[in-house]
């Protein structure tokens, strides 16, 4: 487990928090969903994808920022499908909530990987946003760090904005 | 095991549905099953109700789950009844603080059934 030291440290080389996030996420999507995540091979597919929901979670504290979930509206109803064990309508409460969740989960789990970071990284409750027409404006200083991956073959996105 | 009543706590609806799901897969029978979506909400409930076990995130709007469970012992149905945290908040301290506060068990977030089985399964076994 790497130290909140050593990760801040490292704030010029964000790429090696890549394999923590990657591995909070695998595990949220295996245990809560029973589901196995693939990596993103052709970028291309991912880039085209009309990501139209957005969940966002606040870390505050020695880890300050936003991380930030996105994909279709379709995904993230397949997403909450395999979270309850029913199928929500892809625009119902419950898909929003339970991507939300989602977000909440990857976030605590990838500052749970990093030791001494538990106490001192607060998060907030999830926004969830739906559309494509909207910007956010963040007060990250530096390099994210940003994952791609496939859930049942549909593209997903992960970034982690950090402020100093 | 006879029928109980389980007060579940979390500010995710989604959440609140998963816990109950895992409950029933856990064998119990179920009598009621309240749900509250934050440490205010949840003691008007015991308020009202009693139950004989308590599943409670902790960061949550309105009032936390480690306030929750500090204000629990002052509500009549709220007295003695077990406590399982259930939260993305995993660090020892957080461990330490909710134990220190009256909880029973800790189940971080992401979990397997098996873990909310075990601990609520031993839970109820220690309280009979």
């Amino acid at each position: 487990m790497k130290s909140a030291n050593e990760l801040l440290a490292s704030r010029n080389n964000h790429q090696s928090w890549i394999p923590l996030m990657e591995l909070a996420t695998k595990e949220v999507f295996e245990l809560m969903l029973g589901a196995e995540l693939q990596p993103v091979v052709d970028d291309s597919n991912s880039a085209n994808s009309a990501f139209d929901i957005t969940a966002m979670v606040g870390l505050a504290g020695q880890l300050c920022g936003v991380l930030t979930i996105r994909c279709s509206r379709e995904t993230a109803a397949r997403m909450a499908s395999k979270m309850l064990g029913t199928q929500p309508a892809a625009d119902s409460q419950d898909v929003k909530d339970a991507f939300g969740e989602v977000g909440n989960m990857i976030a605590g789990n990838f500052k749970n990987k990093i030791s001494g970071l538990g106490d001192a990284c607060m998060l907030s409750v999830p926004t969830v946003i739906t559309g494509t027409d909207y910007s956010v404006h963040s007060l990250a200083d530096s390099d994210g760090v940003e994952l791609r991956q496939l859930f049942e073959g549909s593209p997903f996105l992960i970034t982690l904005e950090i402020h100093s | 095991m006879n029928s109980i009543s389980a007060l579940i706590v979390d500010d995710s609806s989604v959440m609140r549905k998963i816990i109950e799901r895992l409950l029933r897969q856990a064998g119990l029978e179920l009598e009621h099953v309240y749900e509250a979506g934050n440490g205010v909400e949840a003691l008007g409930v015991l308020k009202e109700s009693k139950v004989d076990l308590i599943l409670c995130d902790i960061n949550m709007p309105v009032m936390n789950g480690l306030e929750f469970i500090k204000q629990l012992p002052e509500v009549e149905n709220g007295k003695g009844v077990p406590v399982v945290m259930i939260t993305t908040e995993g660090s020892e301290s957080h461990v330490v603080q909710a134990l220190s506060c009256g909880a029973k068990g800790y189940i971080r977030k992401p979990f397997t059934p098996e873990q909310v089985k075990e601990n609520v399964l031993t839970l109820l076994a220690g309280k009979t």
